[in-house]
């Protein structure tokens, strides 16, 4: 059984998960064996009460008010039993630290940003310290997107009006996936992240040096590396393969017709304003939904792109 | 001599006529003699026909999702299409197939016939409910056409009022078919306080008719509020004004409250009338009075009760207080109580009886099993904690089919076989019905297990690229899903091969006790040939079959007439 109930589920990351798994495998045993007593007794009656003929003579038996009675106040006891210890759970789930790390996650269709304390910022990706609590503080920019990790068995939504929060804390290092969990189009099922969980050590270095620009790194690189990094991948692809928005394969120096009828060639200066201010200048054909990327990357990461997308011709 | 205070009813026997050359199926003559009838037997064949036919279109579209799904990535359509099927799958089956299938099509049947009455109340207004149910449907095939809908059957706000798919048509089919809904409950209100023949108590009332009356309460009460909220939405998208949206001043999780607080007490109006049928099949088929009468119809209320009291338990992530969510997670776990009870007295029901597994027994038992599995996953979904990281997986997706499909729509089958030789006058083949139930029910589980592990270890619902590690469990589930096609298939076949040369079905084939089987098989057009008197329960099994055939004598008749207290205490 309790192989079969570690299939089930991811594995633990964090100090909560234990506890979810525990009522998990509680109401899946009791379940278990609640079914099968009813299956059986099924099967029993099934095979013992079958038609001999068709004269069959059944005895009347209206009710049993002491059955009645079991059968209501016992499966009372076990929801109660159920529900304790959900919600004792859920208020832990729902109660921060005070001293938890704070992240501030931004969702937008379909990319998350994560900013951290001391200023700079991720995108898809997101560092978080091992063995400390970590608060994501969320909104959304535009629908409804949800928050969720598996492996920490969190999940809460991100409102376009408001914040909602959400906490853990991871119990070892290691790569887990967020997902978004609440449906908001096209390119919902690509809108993951990369939960990063390093030591404390490797998380203090981190802040120091991983924010930082490469200052020796190519610049295509730089563009190739915020390709996926910012999650333009979940739309355009590089192969010349159309997806939410145009491929970016040969894109460079082509005459792009606009939903307008205007046409304009695909420069240095077009490919930044489609970042800025995306919905000023939309392909004809495509939809009006790339988020804007003003204050989402910095300049050398601007430029970092065009000169990426400048070297991809076949 | 009777005082006039205590009238008397003179009553006799009236035996079926087996033979009957005038049926209602040839009364007259004609399509239009069908698309206006006023007879609630067409009526509901109008409807069996219109929600199968539903059925096979929201069935398709899931083979579609499925084949999609073999492969982690695109295969065969891409993601806007994706989207577009899974919004039309859940729109389809919940709002066209699912919600009118039992009431409309086996309730408008058998209500009027089930307490010997020639009608519903209100004949015209069934036939209108039926026309309006197809102009609904209509403007959801409009608004397929003009640009499908891509929001989720839930259509939540903001991204329902942002979208550029044709939400407005849809919203306002929605809104037209509430309306069939509400008419139809009303109908059956009013049919079963008012027409129910001499003697027919509420204590002898049929538990499938119980099981309608509480489903009609709750049409009448909730889907209004369906109403005002599909209207609020059109109001956004059309006018601007701002009451979900938040760039506009509103609160998209205002939607989602009004939303459930009809979409959940729907998902009652979905399966309550399931409960019904299998309390019809497990004492036909056993032959047995039914365990717990009370108990069960009690039950059905307070299921319909409870269900408007737990809403928000689809809402404990959205940013709901903290203090809602633990309310309604403890409300939600009653919902329990009443529907193991049911299950419990259907279990003790077969205690001692003569259980003959015909097809329809097949059902109503495969019917325990899937909607037992359906229930307990209830419970662990209820439970706070584990909701959070349960909650938009695939694991919420199994457990509604299990309740919905393994519940509501195998328990139709049962019902559909029990009462094909009465409504069509044709035995089926009962082998072929044995061996698709069967496949019906392995492939059902097929289908949908591996999706509880798939929830369980995370991975999200309504997503069109999924990450590798779930690549094997989605293609054990759609090869499921193939051969679940391949049942109905089976099934399509052997009834319709049973409609045009299946043997002549007698009037009573299962020695059924309710007054439905009273009259020929495919029943006249005004159902009985005299006025019904109801002696004993429906499932008063141990009492002589002619017992239960009484009908209001003549004053001239004077052969075997008995004379009866109208009112018996």
């Amino acid at each position: 059984m309790n192989r079969i109930i570690e299939y089930m589920l991811p594995p633990q990351r964090s100090t909560t998960a234990s506890d979810v798994d525990s009522l998990f495998t509680f109401i899946n045993v009791s379940g278990f064996i609640l079914f099968m007593g009813i299956m059986i007794t099924i099967l029993i009656f099934v095979i013992k009460y079958r038609r001999k003929s068709e004269d069959d003579v059944t005895p009347v038996i209206t009710h049993n008010s002491i059955l009645e009675v079991a059968w209501t106040v016992i499966p009372i006891i076990l929801i109660l039993i159920v529900f304790s210890w959900g919600f004792r759970g859920y208020l832990t789930l729902t109660s921060p630290p005070a001293n938890a790390y704070e992240i501030h996650v931004s969702a937008a269709s379909w990319l998350w940003q994560f900013q951290y304390e001391g200023g700079g910022s991720t995108m898809n990706e997101v560092y978080v310290p091992v063995d400390r609590p970590v608060k994501f503080i969320m909104s959304s920019e535009d629908v409804i997107h949800s928050l969720a990790i598996p492996d920490f068995r969190i999940k809460m939504d991100v409102l376009p009006n408001r914040y909602t929060t959400t906490w853990f804390q991871a119990t070892e290092t290691g790569e887990s996936i967020l997902y978004c969990t609440e449906y908001c189009g096209t390119g919902h099922s690509e809108m993951l992240a990369t939960v990063h969980v390093l030591s404390a050590e490797d998380f203090e270095e981190w802040l120091e040096t991983g924010l930082e620009v490469d200052e020796d790194m190519p610049l295509a690189d730089v563009g190739e590396q915020t390709f996926t990094s910012a999650g333009c991948n979940a739309c355009h692809s590089l192969d010349g393969t159309d997806r939410v928005g145009p491929s970016l394969l040969n894109l460079f120096g082509s005459d792009r017709e606009l939903v307008d009828g205007s046409v304009v060639v695909a420069d240095e200066d077009y490919i930044r304003r489609s970042l800025i201010d995306p919905q000023a200048e939309v392909t004809a054909g495509y939809p009006a939904n790339m988020p804007s990327y003003s204050g989402r990357l910095n300049e050398r990461q601007i430029d970092g792109l065009i000169a990426f997308i400048k070297e991809l011709q076949d | 001599m009777a005082d006039s205070s205590q009238k008397t009813l003179r009553i006799r026997e009236f035996p079926i006529d087996e033979n009957p050359g005038h049926t209602y199926l040839n009364h007259e003559k004609g399509i239009l003699s069908w698309l206006f009838t006023v007879d609630h037997k067409r009526i509901g064949l109008l409807y069996l026909g219109s929600v199968i036919l539903f059925f096979f279109v929201g069935g398709m579209l899931a083979l579609l999702l499925r084949t999609e799904l073999l492969t982690p990535a695109q295969s065969i359509v891409d993601a806007d299409t994706y989207n577009q099927i899974f919004t039309l799958h859940g729109a389809i089956m919940i709002f066209l197939f699912i919600i009118p299938s039992i009431p409309a099509a086996l309730g408008n049947f058998f209500l009027p016939m089930m307490i010997g009455a020639k009608d519903v109340a209100f004949p015209r207004l069934n036939l209108a409910s039926w026309w309006i149910y197809i102009f609904g449907a209509l403007f959801a095939l409009y608004s397929i056409i003009t640009g499908a809908v891509d929001t989720g059957w839930t259509f939540y706000t903001p991204y329902s009022t942002q979208t550029g798919t044709s939400v407005v048509s849809m919203t306002l089919a929605v809104f037209i078919l509430g309306f069939s809904s509400i008419l139809t409950g009303l109908n059956f209100i009013v049919t079963l306080h008012k027409l129910r023949s001499p003697g027919l108590s509420w204590s002898k009332m049929p538990l499938f008719l119980w099981s309608l009356y509480a489903t009609a309460v709750i049409q009448i009460l909730a889907t209004p509020i369906l109403a005002i909220t599909v209207l609020l939405l059109a109001m956004e998208r059309i006018l601007g004004i701002g009451i979900f949206d938040p760039s506009l001043g509103g609160d998209p999780v205002l939607f989602q409250h009004f939303f459930w607080f009809y979409s959940h007490p729907a998902v009652y109006i979905m399966i309550v009338p399931a409960f019904g049928i299998i309390s019809e099949l497990i004492s036909t088929y056993s032959r047995k009075t039914i365990f717990g009468y009370w108990a069960i119809a009690l039950s059905s209320l307070a299921i319909a009760f409870i269900g408007f009291l737990v809403w928000g338990h689809h809402m404990f992530v959205s940013g709901q207080s903290e203090l809602s969510s633990v309310v309604f997670s403890f409300l939600t776990f009653f919902v329990g109580v009443p529907t193991g009870i049911k299950i419990f007295n259907w279990v003790a029901t077969m205690y001692k009886g003569s259980i003959d597994l015909k097809t329809p027994m097949l059902y109503a038992l495969a019917f325990l099993f899937l909607f037992t599995i359906g229930g307990l996953t209830g419970i662990m979904i209820g439970a706070l904690s584990i909701n959070v990281h349960l909650h938009d997986t695939y694991y919420i997706v199994a457990h509604f089919h299990y309740v919905m499909m393994g519940g509501t729509v195998i328990a139709m089958l049962g019902g559909l076989h029990h009462w094909w030789p009465k409504m069509t006058g044709k035995m089926y083949n009962e082998f072929w019905g044995r061996i698709t139930c069967g496949v019906i029910f392995l492939s059902f589980n097929m289908t949908f297990l591996p999706q509880f592990i798939m929830g369980s270890q995370g991975m999200p619902r309504r997503y069109f690229n999924y990450v590798d590690q779930f690549q094997g469990l989605h293609q054990f589930s759609t090869i499921g899903s193939y051969l679940l096609g391949v049942g109905f298939v089976m099934m399509a076949v052997y009834l319709l091969w049973s409609l045009f040369k299946g043997p002549k079905a007698p009037s009573n084939p299962w020695k059924a006790r309710s007054l439905e089987w009273m009259t020929s098989s495919p029943p006249t057009h005004h159902n009985f040939e005299y006025t019904p008197v109801i002696l004993h329960g429906p499932y008063d099994h141990h009492k002589p079959m002619k017992e239960f055939r009484m009908g209001v004598a003549e004053e001239s008749e004077s052969p075997d007439v008995i004379e009866i207290d109208k009112d018996p205490a």
